[in-house]
């Protein structure tokens, strides 16, 4: 355990070390993090957070089109929302060090445990959803499973931002200082994913809505990076650099993409696919750079000693 | 808010059941009234015990104050924990770090002693920097100390260890409340219920809890709980030769503290600082803290940890806009017509 990457023996001193000319000098031991890096494994939890996102904004995407009666555009969102959400289960425990006793995760409910409330709107809404997909796929109990639809609708948006409270809730720099963004971030984000798949699995005749969705969800998406970054300080800088920086950048071309692709999907089936792939990857690739961003901000010391240091106990 | 009965569990039962009568508080503070001060989360708090529901009859909260002015280095703490903690070895590594082989606290090291060299001007007492301290041979070009009087080498050890904060991030975040408060206002692991899920890990402001990367729990100091029921004092506070690690009631260490740091001030060691002692900082205080000699990031510690549970209420209310905002966009994006 000890394996954790020696990050040069630049002893107790000033670190001025190369490429951060713009940073203040910061004493330290031996450059190494305070805080522990999250043992939390790729890609286990970026699809976690990723998956669970794109089903809960699917599961509303289907209940309304139920509604409004796009009913394969219902079928999409109904097998999403399960698909999305028990695949979101299977990676949460597959991450867990001890998989055989994820029932423990309901053992209590904790409010102060985002994690425990997280799982607490994560298993019925899963459980939900996947009766329902049943429903839809064998026409067993159609009418019930159209309340029971509306029921998971109710818990899905929870689905969407939970999992940014869950990354906020930590002593993790990168996600901590940026808590009142990155819910914003997730939220979009996941209404781009879902809009995305609508538009390249219901057929063109009924993906409509979803392409809205897929527009304003990614243009949201961009603009709520956007005022996280400017936001973050000196956080902003693990946003912007090294993998995590390179990934948010595709990030934002992808879901450019996806926007823009979305305008023209209603004409053109291969559009339509290139946008459920752009935006899938965008959605994603999101996760995985907020991900990769914070545990930068946990390995390096400096944006742990240095905002504590300046900002003292102020609020942000 | 009570973690999870834990006053019903059947070891702290028995834990209780065999203190001595006179360990048991019986001034009878009464119920801590804490609801209604926000204290659930962050701020003072005077007795996390109470506040996690154990009785009025429990014992008094338990510390560590760890002066690291006279540490030694010796590293009996570390040995002992592993002894009586049956920790097994975890790499003795040449780390280039004086003489620090543990590199940091983890899963199977509970107490670490860090190492600092520094040059000092022994009139002023004034840290010299001299660079990067020697990796590799020593240089035989006079150093840039040589010219002033910087003639004294100066060792900062400090043995470090978890801080049982009053509010506990890890606590606060387990999903399946394997950790939890103890009689003593400790903050202890149930390696039973624990799943592995890790969130204990980057929670803790002090970088301290880890998994075990071998069975995948979270474990940490934990007092030597199984010793404290038996009125011993824990392995590594027995083991200090210089009673740099000094166990006791919090209140008593706290008091011993502003005395030692009088003294030294009075000697002139003005660098001399508490750290963690303060029940109003952002963890509500420690139930570990510490006297430092020179600033705490010197030592890998934070200058000024904040138990983000703090800041909960306002991050759901944050979740919850940002939920509602997508439910809102979802519908807007139905009502357009179908093209
Ligand atoms: S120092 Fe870390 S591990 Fe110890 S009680 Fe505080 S939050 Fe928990
Ligand atoms: S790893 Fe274990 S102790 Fe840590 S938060 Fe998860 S269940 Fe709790």
């Amino acid at each position: 355990m000890k394996a954790r990457a020696d990050r040069g023996a630049g002893a107790e001193g000033s670190d001025r070390s190369a490429g951060h000319e713009t940073r203040e000098p910061f004493r330290s031991y031996y450059g190494r993090p305070i805080i522990k890096e999250p043992t939390w494994k790729v890609p286990d939890v970026p699809a976690y957070l990723y998956l669970g996102g794109m089903a809960g904004a699917s599961s509303v995407m289907g209940a309304l089109a139920q509604l409004r009666g796009y009913s394969r555009l219902r079928r999409v969102g109904l097998l999403c929302a399960a698909g999305g959400s028990g695949a979101s289960v299977l990676a949460l425990i597959h991450d867990l060090g001890r998989p055989r006793r994820f029932l423990n995760m309901l053992r209590v409910f904790k409010p102060t445990s985002p994690l425990s409330v997280g799982s607490w709107i994560l298993a019925p809404f899963s459980a939900l959803s996947g009766a329902v997909a049943v429903s839809e796929l064998t026409g067993f109990a159609r009418p019930l499973a159209r309340v029971v639809a509306g029921f998971a609708a109710v818990l899905a948006p929870a689905m969407t931002t939970y999992t940014a409270v869950l990354l906020a809730d930590t002593a993790v720099p990168g996600w901590h200082e940026t808590r009142r963004e990155l819910p914003f971030v997730f939220a979009f984000s996941s209404v781009a994913a879902a809009g995305a798949l609508g538009t390249g699995l219901a057929p063109r005749s009924e993906a409509a809505p979803a392409r809205r969705m897929a527009v304003i969800g990614s243009l949201g998406e961009l603009l709520a990076s956007r005022v996280l970054e400017q936001r973050a300080g000196r956080i902003a800088e693990a946003y912007r650099t090294g993998r995590a920086g390179t990934t948010l950048r595709t990030a934002r071309v992808l879901a450019a993409g996806c926007a823009l692709g979305a305008l023209f999907a209603r004409r053109s089936g291969s559009v339509a696919v290139l946008v459920a792939a752009s935006g899938t990857a965008a959605s994603a690739a999101t996760r995985y750079g907020v991900f990769e961003a914070g545990r930068e901000t946990a390995r390096d010391p400096y944006y742990t000693v240095v905002p504590q240091r300046q900002d003292g106990r102020s609020e942000r | 808010m009570s973690p999870d009965g834990a006053a019903e569990h059947p070891l702290f039962g028995l834990a209780r059941a065999a203190q001595p009568g006179g360990d048991v508080r019986t001034s009878a503070s009464g119920p801590v009234d804490s609801p209604a001060g926000g204290n659930r989360l962050s701020g003072p708090l005077a007795d996390p015990s109470a506040e996690a529901g154990y009785s009025e009859r429990h014992p008094e909260r338990m510390g560590f104050f760890t002066d690291t002015s006279v540490c030694i280095g010796c590293k009996a703490c570390e040995v002992a924990c592993k002894e009586w903690n049956l920790l097994e070895e975890d790499g003795l590594d040449l780390t280039g770090m004086s003489y620090d082989n543990t590199t940091e606290l983890g899963a199977t090291t509970w107490r670490h002693v860090a190492f600092v060299e520094q040059r000092i001007d022994p009139s002023t007492r004034a840290r010299v920097d001299i660079g990067m301290p020697g990796m590799g041979a020593p240089s035989t070009t006079p150093e840039e100390g040589a010219d002033s009087d910087a003639t004294e080498v100066r060792w900062l050890m400090s043995s470090d260890v978890c801080k049982h904060c009053t509010h506990a991030a890890c606590l606060d975040v387990c999903p399946t409340g394997a950790l939890i408060r103890s009689e003593y206002g400790t903050v202890v692991v149930q390696d039973d219920v624990c799943n592995g899920c890790g969130y204990c890990v980057p929670a803790c402001p002090y970088g301290v809890i880890d998994i075990h990367p071998d069975n995948g729990g979270a474990f940490k100091c934990t007092l030597c709980q199984d010793r404290l029921g038996s009125g011993l004092a824990p392995a590594c506070a027995t083991a200090c030769p210089t009673e740099s690690i000094q166990y006791g009631p919090l209140d008593q260490l706290r008091q011993r503290a502003e005395q030692r740091l009088e003294q030294l001030h009075e000697q002139g060691m003005t660098e001399a600082r508490l750290y963690g002692q303060d029940p109003t900082d952002g963890v509500g205080g420690d139930g570990a803290f510490f006297l430092l000699l020179d600033e705490p990031e010197v030592y890998g510690l934070p200058p000024d940890p904040v138990v983000t549970t703090r800041d909960l209420p306002a991050m759901a209310a944050h979740a919850a806009i940002a939920a509602a905002t997508a439910a809102l966009t979802v519908a807007a994006c139905f009502l357009g017509g179908r093209r």
